[in-house]
């Protein structure tokens, strides 16, 4: 089974899952589904479009505040036809993110889905072995998310011995006057430091809101 | 009766006692090897389970490298990040470069003059060179054959030499800008690098007749974890990983970029799926190379070395920065802000030594991105590693590992 061309795939897709919307994308095909038909809609391209090579499972925070705030999104490329698709579906829940796994479809969804967990925080339910990948177990935070400052957190070491026997802690790193946003005002607080503090609501030609 | 050991070894005891009454019991052994062992290449740590010498489970443990390079990007301009993804696949930080300037291109749709092709094709294909030159050696330690890292390291060296001359630093090239190259190949550095593959090809042969047909070699790799084609594909490998299980699949050929459609070369498959096959199209990968450098050569463009109309992105040469009103704005605003870009979404991906080194970028527009996962290939080539070393001996872990020839860089990001 070859897959067809954009138009092709565009026309079949939406005939077969009417839900299914065209995304804007620079390059590739890409659809949003809705949470509940992600599986559905990846299970069938596999299979009857010939998508059989899941590159990349990964999620994206829309940051605090938006709604969806997050969306998982899905690359698959075709081995015999070589085109790629991608597939983008919002998680339901903004607090608790979840969408349901593939890794029965592919199982090199497995650790994919694992590092989204750690890093983002989306919840794959159904996942055979969801612990943390990148980050140690036990680690408190989601890094990747848009609120955890580029610095870090300070958080306990991941091994409770050591951490009694030195006292130490995972610090967060030193960035002040580094290269990011520095000031001339005396002290910065970590978040202040941060390239995303910066103001850039304001330029020479339009002027600072009050 | 029980036996009566001279040496007063309560196990012992204790085994030849369950022995006598009948109910032997084999307990599994727990072994961590790494992160700091000489076959993972790096920080890798695989928490393997053990019943007597053969592995019943095999747990990678990642994150010993894990430096939050996505994170990172997210906080600075598209041009700073260029120096990290040196550091992804730190054996080949010049494709490394180049796939991640083209997925920005494509981002900002901008079309780059054929002569940075050309330059990105000669570099990519050095770095692979190299790449697999320092795989090769490794896997040669790991499985007992000194003599080929010896003869590799001196080929590499050369290699990095030219490296210097091009971009300045031999390791970590950061030779990559949004919408060209840094600076422009040197006089006379083509004809040297001519003279590397002409001299390379013959010791290149030289080093895989030290392993190609060694006996030690063959019994240690040949019919050692095998992978079928259905599951290289199902496991998302990809690069020599994924041909060496007879998926023919090379995105040079299949989606060709950089003009890479102009070149002739062939892309080895193996046909089994064993260690011995993901060698042997790793060797064979370097002579195609070197066929696309020859060929990239002498049909070498003149031209600029960056998109001259790209103005609000590839920051104007110093010289004029210096001396004219325009180009000092431009340059200002380009450092300070980053190359402008449009919104979207993107995802390039390129086929590096390790495999294909995807980049998948969401901007919201201006000089940072919103958000931007870097797909890499050692990543996904190692979550085969459970199901491969399941009922292997330990000593073929060690084997499997090198032939996947991973590097943890890109691998933890």
């Amino acid at each position: 089974m070859t897959a067809p061309a954009a138009d092709d795939v565009t026309a079949a897709l939406t005939a077969q899952f009417p839900q299914a919307a065209a995304r804007p994308s620079g390059d590739h095909p890409a659809f949003n589904v809705p949470a509940a038909e992600a599986v559905a809609v990846l299970a069938w391209l596999r299979d009857a479009q010939g998508y059989d090579f899941l590159l990349d499972v990964t999620a994206i925070d829309w940051a605090e505040g938006a709604s969806p705030r997050f969306t998982v999104v899905w690359h698959l490329f075709s081995t015999t036809a070589h085109t790629y698709i991608r597939i983008a579906a919002d998680c339901t829940d903004d607090a608790e993110p979840a969408m349901p796994t593939v890794t029965h479809l592919w199982p090199a969804a497995d650790w994919h889905e694992r590092e989204t967990w750690d890093l983002l925080g989306v919840k794959f339910a159904g996942h055979p072995d969801l612990r943390r990948i990148l980050m140690w177990d036990g680690y408190p935070h989601h890094p990747l998310r848009k609120e955890f400052p580029l610095a870090g957190i300070e958080t306990e070491l991941p091994d409770i011995e050591v951490a009694e026997e030195t006292q130490a802690k995972v610090i967060a790193a030193p960035m002040m006057g580094g290269p990011f946003v520095a000031s001339n005002k005396g002290e910065m607080n970590l978040t202040d430091a941060e390239p995303r503090a910066k103001d850039e609501s304001w330029h020479e030609k339009k002027a600072k809101p009050e | 009766m029980a036996t009566e050991f001279t040496v007063p070894d309560a196990a012992a005891k204790a085994a030849a006692a369950a022995q006598a009454s009948g109910e032997f019991e084999t307990e599994r052994m727990s072994l961590a090897m790494g992160p700091s062992h000489p076959s993972t290449h790096g920080v890798l740590r695989l928490q393997l389970e053990l019943d007597g010498e053969t592995v019943t489970k095999c747990d990678p443990v990642l994150g010993y490298l894990h430096r939050g390079d996505e994170k990172i990007a997210e906080n600075m301009t598209y041009n700073q990040f260029v120096p990290y993804t040196d550091r992804l696949d730190y054996l080949a930080p010049l494709a490394n470069n180049a796939a991640y300037a083209t997925a920005v291109e494509k981002l900002a749709n901008l079309e780059v003059p054929a002569r940075v092709n050309a330059i990105r094709v000669i570099t990519s294909e050095m770095a692979r060179i190299s790449s697999h030159l320092m795989g090769l050696g490794a896997y040669g330690i790991d499985v007992g054959a000194w003599s080929v890292f010896l003869y590799s390291f001196t080929e590499r060296e050369k290699l990095y030499t030219l490296f210097e001359e091009l971009t300045g630093a031999r390791f970590t090239t950061s030779y990559s800008r949004i919408g060209g190259v840094s600076r422009d190949v040197p006089e006379g550095w083509t004809d040297k690098v001519l003279g590397f593959c002409d001299q390379f090809l013959p010791i290149l042969d030289e080093i895989l007749k030290l392993l190609t047909r060694n006996k030690i070699f063959m019994d240690r790799t040949v019919d050692v974890g095998i992978v079928s084609a259905a599951e290289a594909v199902a496991y998302g490998l990809s690069g020599p990983n994924l041909r060496g299980s007879g998926v023919k699949s090379d995105l040079r050929k299949d989606r060709p970029y950089w003009g890479y459609e102009q070149y002739e070369f062939d892309v080895p498959v193996g046909s089994k799926g064993d260690c011995y096959d993901r060698y042997l199209c790793r060797g064979e990968e370097m002579k195609q190379s070197v066929r696309i450098i020859r060929q990239a050569i002498a049909s070498f463009p003149a031209g600029d070395h960056y998109a001259k109309d790209a103005v609000r992105i590839f920051a104007p040469p110093k010289a004029k920065v210096l001396s004219s009103m325009e180009e000092l704005i431009n340059n200002f605003m380009i450092v300070t802000e980053g190359p402008q870009m449009p919104a979207g979404e993107v995802y390039f991906e390129a086929e590096n030594p390790k495999g294909t080194l995807g980049f998948f970028i969401v901007s919201k527009g201006g000089g940072v991105p919103w958000r931007m996962k870097i797909r890499g290939p050692s990543f996904c080539n190692l979550s085969i590693l459970p199901k491969v070393c399941e009922g292997l001996l330990v000593s073929d872990v060690v084997s499997v590992l090198g032939s996947l020839d991973f590097v943890m860089g890109e691998c933890d990001r």
